[in-house]
């Protein structure tokens, strides 16, 4: 058989990894005809809708449905005390608490969830909320965590024993009713010795303020019982959607088989669509009661107030250097506002999630972290927006304490970093708090960066405008930001990483059908990610059939296999691996149809792009689409008809991508408004899969970066109330905010990763914010200042100014 | 109930009509009594831009307008913009410099885009980002919106020059 077209045509026909393939996804989002979970429409569908307690701290008198039952269109309201019987008013936590499904005798936070109104459409359900009649008797608020330790008000009556003392949870000792866990990492005692008999030390305490993740698309579900079969299925805004099925079988008795979970389109997810809201027990219990299919979706003022806040971590850092700028010690301790549950969104043996990678990308001998957990008056979640675990708090901490530290050596703070790094040849590196980063080379990324961006240009200009601020010739100072990262992403190994027990593998299962095309299927959910356009790209490299022949699915978990879905930049490290390896298996056993069919052995062929050749002899040759059909249509001795594999990957280790980004920014001081004249954003995210797709998840995230170190905060007063529930108040950029950001990146691939993919949907977010935040600090460094906290709104900033006699 | 109103509206070229309540809301109207589904909510407070409609020629965001208010009028969604065998330039842009992810704000933001078009057909970087400010986008960063509206306008010019 005579080639037709060249090789380099055959590789470009497979649009495997590596090219900008545009995404398949496109088509229907932009004729409008994605199909998000409101869109899920069935017969006889009911609505379902909270009433929620405008109080922060208050006990429940009280509870009269009867006016609302009379409500033209509502059908049902349940309370705790309809829930109880079933065992359902409470619920387990990711994190090992339990939370209230509806309020239990009291409320801890504004927004809590007190009633669900159950009626023929939203208005009805709304009409009904508003007849429902609650008595409350207010109590003292606690909207600070250092308060609540010291209190005398306690919270959560039900983890004391009968003289007030608080009982373990799940993290070990408590040591006062509003405390939830302490959680270490390192040596302490070895740590601070270190930092006692340093030449230098530099400390400082920095709050990272309380924020949300607010993706575009609120949460929501729609769950119908159907009582003649005994099936559930329950349609949602699921990032873990076979998690979500498991948990709904652990509380609700429902045989796991006989629940189908359906993640649809989902329109952002960003760590808010992880967890298990009451929204979702309620929705399911009320379509059990009605027999009919009940849909709950949050507004806007739902979303921001109840679920799944991020941050809220009061940080206090101690670092120690010798003269010359060596990093010798680093000591951490945070104090962890987690609100009226526990109800973090980590990994079961990490309270704090990765809160340990904050050494960051430097190699520091000695370090030590304790994480003290506390009970508030505010809402609970704790999740990862837009990053793996708490990696944005420990990057942030890191690169504020480098800046800090660069004050107080009178040191440059590029330098700094530079003589800290971790070296090429020390990977894998074992960090000072456990983790072994798989590789990395961060000195040929930093000089990169630096060069790209002139910096000396940037630093002798900076140096200038101070001069020009001083002559009174201009009122605008210049910051040059600066942040190095490194992530912790792609949980993870089963050995230590687990929700509610589920190990963090994930899974891919491919059928390549007769004529050469294929329908692959994960354990994972894209929300926006492009995993349709993606994964398809890793099975087309790995068996020669074209990314366009390959449908990728996800989200049913009566057809995907099972795996712990899309955050923590876990689906490119994990399901991705998933995707490579079972790609593998097809192709093993192609190889062996392939020798059947050439009559040689099986060693005889190799692989290339889309066939198997004869070595040595490529004009003999079968394609994979040849293959595919012969695996259904000859009887080959000794091997089973059909083309069909699954690989559940369990990773021997996390991946760590890692990046060099730089802010020029200019400040009016007089107004505080700050003007973005430069953002260069170089990411190594390993082998890149498609450089498109990567550069708009550098975009996204380094804008939602940008909202959170400029503005975006989730803001209460003395009370508890929320003073930014809407999006009049929490802030979302716009394109008007928004600058161009240029993108750069290097290659170092994930040495344990099938393909060498390290994930990228989070970096920028985690390395962006301290380089916003740092470039704002960094205009005033000329002025005395060394640290102010974020959110670094316009007023924020001009305060600062004022502070510093920036208006005399 | 005897306090709804007789609505007839136009809805993308097809004539309405209906009863509904005055306090209903034209998202409502469209999403859950027409099927029109492209038209998100988002905030419900004019702020997302993710329901945004074109009403008598002018952008709208029908998560804030009431379906009363629409009487008579106009009502053109993604839907009426273009479809499998007629794309609109901007549809085709949008999915050719990546100017979207999770798909959520997209039918607003193309809406909008017509719009601004039309205002203004050759729009610089910046007319650009003001004319779209009304409209949030949780996952581009809108560089490649920009991108995808520029590549719209080259586009849509080129075909009217080509035109004439």
């Amino acid at each position: 058989m005579k080639d037709e077209i060249s090789r380099e045509e055959r590789v470009d026909n497979l649009k495997g990894m590596g090219c900008s393939r545009k995404r398949v996804e496109d088509a229907r989002f932009t004729q409008g005809k994605g199909n998000y979970v409101d869109d899920v429409k069935l017969d006889g569908m009911l609505f379902g809708d909270f009433v929620r307690s405008p109080y922060a701290h208050a006990n429940i008198k009280s509870i009269n449905t009867e006016a609302a039952l009379k409500v033209p269109g509502v059908l049902a309201v349940l309370t705790a005390a309809d829930l109880e019987p079933l065992g359902l008013h409470w619920m387990p936590t990711l994190a090992g608490d339990k939370q209230m499904v509806l309020a239990d005798g009291k409320v801890l936070f504004q927004g809590q969830e007190v009633a669900y109104v159950v009626a023929e459409d939203r208005y009805a359900a709304a009409d009904g909320i508003e007849a429902v009649e609650v008595e409350y008797e207010e109590l003292q608020v606690l909207v600070n965590p250092f308060e609540a330790l010291k209190s005398d008000v306690i919270l959560r009556p039900d983890t004391v024993d009968e003289n007030g003392k608080a009982v373990d949870g799940a993290h070990g000792p408590r040591n006062h009713p509003n405390h939830i866990f302490t959680w270490e990492a390192g040596d302490k005692d070895p740590t601070e010795e270190v930092i006692a008999n340093a030449d230098v030390v530099a400390e400082e305490e920095m709050y990272y303020h309380r924020t949300h993740p607010c993706p575009l698309e609120t949460c929501g579900c729609v769950a119908s019982m159907d009582k003649v079969n005994g099936k559930l299925t329950l349609w949602g805004t699921f990032q873990a959607p076979h998690a979500i099925r498991t948990i709904v079988s652990l509380i609700s008795g429902i045989e796991e088989h006989n629940i189908r979970v359906i993640s649809p389109d989902i329109g952002g997810g960003f760590g808010n669509k992880v967890g298990a809201y009451p929204g979702y027990v309620c929705s399911v219990v009320a379509s059990i009661v009605t027999g009919k299919p009940v849909k709950w979706i949050e507004d806007r003022m739902d979303n921001l107030m109840t679920t799944a806040f991020a941050r809220d971590y009061w940080m206090k850092g101690k670092i120690s250097a010798t003269p010359e700028g060596k990093i010798t010690g680093l000591h951490c301790h945070v104090t962890a506002d987690h609100g009226g549950f526990d109800a973090c969104a980590d990994p079961t043996k990490f309270p704090a999630g990765f809160m340990n990678i904050c050494t960051g990308s430097y190699d520091i001998p000695t370090a030590y972290l304790a994480v003290d957990g506390v009970y508030t008056n505010k809402a609970p979640g704790g999740v990862s927006y837009r990053c793996s675990f708490r990696v944005t708090e420990a990057v942030y901490f890191i690169e504020r304490m480098i800046e800090v530290l660069a004050i107080k050596l009178d040191m440059d703070a590029a330098e700094l970093r530079r003589i800290n790094f971790i070296k090429k040849e020390q990977f894998p590196y074992k960090a000072a708090l456990g983790w072994e980063y798989d590789s990395g080379d961060y000195h040929t990324a930093w000089d990169k960066a630096l060069k790209a961006v002139d910096y000396d240009g940037l630093r002798a200009e900076q140096a200038q405008r101070v001069e020009d601020f001083k002559a009174g010739k201009t009122r605008k100072l210049m910051g040059v930001g600066l942040s190095f990262f490194t992530e912790i992403v792609g949980a993870g190994p089963v050995k230590n990483c687990d929700i509610l027990g589920l190990g963090m593998f994930d899974s891919c299962e491919i059928r390549i059908h007769p004529t050469g095309s294929a329908i692959a299927r994960l354990g994972t959910i894209s929300q926006g990610q492009g995993h349709a356009t993606t994964f398809a790209q890793i099975l087309a490299t790995e068996i020669g059939l074209s990314a366009d022949s390959i449908t990728i699915e996800e989200g049913d978990t009566d057809t995907a296999p099972y795996g712990l879905g899309t955050y923590g930049s876990r689906s490119t490290p994990v399901a991705g691996a998933a995707t490579a390896m079972a790609g593998r298996k097809i192709r093993a056993k192609a190889q062996m149809i392939a020798a059947y069919l050439l009559e040689v052995h099986d060693n005889d062929v190799e692989f290339d792009v889309d066939r198997f050749v004869v070595k040595g002899a490529p004009e003999r040759f079968k394609t994979m689409k040849e293959i595919a059909f012969a695996a259904y249509n000859q009887a080959i001795p000794g091997i089973e008809p059909g083309l069909e594999a699954v690989s559940y990957y369990d990773p021997p280790n996390m991946t760590y991508p890692f990046g060099a980004y730089v802010c020029v920014m200019d400040i009016d001081v007089d107004t505080g408004v700050t003007e973005i004249r430069r953002f260069y954003a170089l990411d190594d995210c390993g082998t890149r899969i498609n450089p498109m797709v990567i550069e708009g998840q550098v975009h996204g995230g380094l804008t939602e970066a940008l909202a959170v170190a400029l503005g975006q905060e989730i803001a209460y007063d003395d009370m508890g109330n929320v003073k930014t529930g809407t999006l009049m108040d929490f802030f979302l950029p716009t394109a008007w905010e928004v600058p161009n950001y240029e993108t750069d990146y290097t290659v170092t691939p994930s040495p344990h990763h099938p393909i060498g993919a390290k994930g990228v949907g989070e970096s920028p977010h985690v390395g962006g914010v301290p380089c916003f935040s740092n470039a704002v600090q960094d205009a005033f460094r000329a002025f005395g200042n060394t640290h102010t906290n974020m959110p670094h709104d316009h007023w924020r900033i001009w305060k600062t100014a004022n502070e510093l006699g920036l208006h005399d | 109930m005897s306090n709804k109103k007789h609505i007839k509206l136009n809805v993308n070229g097809k004539e309405e009509e209906f009863l509904a309540e005055p306090r209903e809301l034209l998202i409502y109207t469209l999403r859950e009594r027409l099927n029109i589904t492209g038209p998100h909510i988002g905030c419900e407070t004019s702020h997302c831009g993710a329901c945004t409609v074109t009403i008598n020629g002018k952008s709208i965001k029908s998560c804030t307008m009431y379906t009363v208010q629409a009487e008579g009028k106009d009502v053109t969604t993604i839907e009426g913009i273009g479809g499998p065998d007629d794309l609109h330039p901007l549809q085709e842009a949008f999915k050719e410099h990546h100017g979207l992810q999770c798909g959520y704000c997209t039918p607003g933001m193309i809406t909008r885009a017509t719009k601004l078009l039309e205002e203004n057909p050759n729009p610089t970087e910046e007319e650009i980002r003001f004319g779209m400010a009304g409209n949030i986008c949780r996952c581009t960063g809108y560089q490649n919106i920009v991108k995808s509206i520029q590549a719209a306008a080259t586009e849509m010019n080129a075909a009217k020059e080509a035109a004439e």
